[in-house]
């Protein structure tokens, strides 16, 4: 493949598409359907997490299993912040993003000397040794989970309304998709591109392919515990489910409808599958038959994802 | 005499039960080209993939530029001077020729690594101002834009040299640089190798035997895994074990 180039008109698409996400509150409220801004940021929040995975599937080509292991980790960092008096998100989300960075790098360090179905694998087992693990830990609420007694402030400003919280889910992912639309363009992005493509050959060129698949799998790791702990104050739990292998099961569905390898496709992704579902919940309770033949359709007719839709740029 | 720049000793491998190298020795020299020739499955390739890091022996030292680099990874032998091109090309298909080299010149030590996040790559105009020059050294300027699954074999086969030049080795390994190339590509390849050995020093695996003798300082053969001559292009023409084993009538 390619290295990533943004499709055309991406960057006015985009900043368009910002704008009307800043007048999206107050529309709401607008309109009395203040009830889709708690909607709207879970799909941010989810738009995140899934750009997280497509980093290190899409970008760094590791097929993990186990991103939820570190979603789910940054959400119950951030209930535990809360418990112990750290209330400022400031605070609580880089160490949210800390902690889920040490946890991918244990994974990742172990995981990534294996390759193929063997990492599938063992990313699957990783994350479900700390689902495990965090069910029966009986400090972290057991099958219960942790609830929030609360939201966060950040730098003093409560996100107890949800405008606020929206806003600074938006933030965080614009901050975030900044990030990776730099990361993609710079030394490290090419690196780990053609690592995905041709892993022996940049070890023959003299990379240390490794430690650059670490550092990527690390990186996704930490976004996911950011995402995760956004999605804690907007729930005000941090349940088990979250490490369920399930949850890696939908942020790779999101990614890989939205366009794997595309930068926005996580972002995509997450959009056309939370509406999907919303959309069919309210019509039958047999909304996953809907879902389903959804998801098929949309691989069968846009098989590199929805992005691809947009230009050529991946070729 | 010069000082070995590579130096094999007692290089042994076993694949289940087939020795694919049996007590190896082999030296080469700095500033020589050191042809390695043998019949099919004679272990030429599995050789290079254990001089360069991506196999590792039983048995046996691999010492380079005075090091012991048994025990290294590839990336660090190459790091350390030593780079190898494949008897498979083996590029980029989906980049440009210029951003295939780019690559090779961003990895090298002196390029200061590639944990770089934020600044775009097009903006450091020096990675692709070298690559072009290696381009120039193989003859590929014309083609620096095109895709490289949009090359000829030969030019692929150009481009992956380039790609080895541009980690700026002391010893470069080609295995099987003329592999599937036409009369016309692989004089021009055998002419090219010819110009590189004045900067570089070769091990070279080769069947056309018009190459090996037109370039090679010194000749090892390899027969069965086992090393039964080395020396002078003359002296292992003559060499009556050389004669039967491997060449026969061919010369």
């Amino acid at each position: 493949m390619a290295f990533y180039r943004p499709a055309r008109y991406q960057k006015p698409f985009v900043i368009l598409l910002l704008l009307a996400l800043l007048v999206l509150p107050p529309a709401l409220y607008a309109w009395g359907q203040a009830f889709y801004i708690g909607f709207a940021t879970r799909i941010l929040i989810f738009a995140l997490a899934a750009s997280s995975l497509n980093l290190v599937l899409g970008f760094g080509g590791m097929f993990s299993l186990g991103h939820a292991a570190f979603f789910g980790a940054g959400a119950y960092v951030a209930a535990l912040c809360m418990d112990n008096g750290i209330s400022d998100a400031l605070l609580a989300f880089p160490l949210a993003m800390t902690v889920a960075g040490l946890l991918a790098l244990v994974v990742g360090a172990i995981s990534l000397r294996t390759r193929g179905v063997y990492f599938i694998m063992i990313t699957l087992a990783f994350a479900q040794m700390t689902y495990y693990l965090f069910v029966s830990a009986r400090v972290l609420g057991g099958d219960d989970g942790l609830p929030l007694a609360g939201r966060m402030t950040l730098g003093g400003l409560s996100l107890t309304s949800d405008g606020a919280l929206f806003y600074s889910a938006l933030g965080c992912l614009a901050l975030v998709m900044t990030f990776l639309g730099r990361l993609a363009d710079a030394r490290f992005g090419r690196t780990i591109q053609a690592i995905r493509d041709n892993e022996a050959r940049m070890e023959a060129l003299g990379y240390p392919v490794f430690r650059y698949r670490l550092v990527c799998f690390v990186l996704g790791g930490a976004l996911a515990g950011l995402a995760g702990a956004l999605l804690a104050n907007l729930t005000g739990l941090a349940s088990p489910n979250l490490l369920q292998w399930t949850q890696s099961g939908t942020l790779l569905v999101m990614v890989i409808i939205g366009g794997v390898g595309y930068l926005y496709g996580g972002v995509i992704g997450a959009l056309v599958l939370l509406c999907l579902e919303e959309v069919l919940v309210g019509f039958t309770l047999h909304w996953h038959i809907g879902l389903g033949l959804m998801l098929i359709a949309i691989v069968l007719f846009a098989p590199r994802g929805v992005a691809a839709l947009f230009g050529k740029s991946n070729g | 005499m010069a000082e070995a720049l590579l130096e094999v000793r007692g290089l042994s491998r076993r694949f289940a039960a087939v020795d694919a190298l049996k007590e190896v020795d082999i030296s080469v020299d700095a500033g020589e080209i050191h042809a390695l020739i043998g019949p099919n499955g004679a272990g030429k390739t599995t050789f290079i993939h254990h001089v360069s890091g991506a196999l590792q022996p039983d048995r046996g030292s691999v010492h380079f530029a005075g090091r012991d680099v048994t025990r290294l990874s590839m990336h660090q032998r190459v790091a350390a001077g030593m780079a190898r091109s494949y008897q498979i090309t083996n590029v980029f298909l989906g980049l440009s020729v210029l951003d295939n080299v780019a690559l090779a010149v961003q990895g090298r030590p002196d390029a200061g690594g590639s944990f770089r996040f934020w600044k775009p790559v097009s903006s450091e105009q020096w990675l692709f101002d070298e690559a072009r020059g290696y381009l120039d050294q193989v003859g590929l300027s014309a083609r620096v834009e095109t895709v490289a699954g949009n090359l000829a074999h030969g030019e692929q086969r150009a481009l992956e040299l380039a790609m080895a030049l541009a980690t700026k080795p002391q010893l470069l390994l080609l295995d099987e640089p003329m592999a599937g190339t036409g009369q016309e590509e692989s004089t021009r390849m055998v002419e090219l190798i010819d110009h590189l050995a004045r900067h570089v020093t070769i091990l070279l695996v080769e069947h056309d035997m018009d190459a090996v003798f037109r370039l090679a300082d010194r000749i090892s053969v390899l027969v069965d895994g086992r090393l039964i001559a080395t020396g002078a292009p003359e002296a292992v023409r003559a060499d009556p074990d050389v004669r039967r084993a491997y060449l026969g009538d061919h010369l």
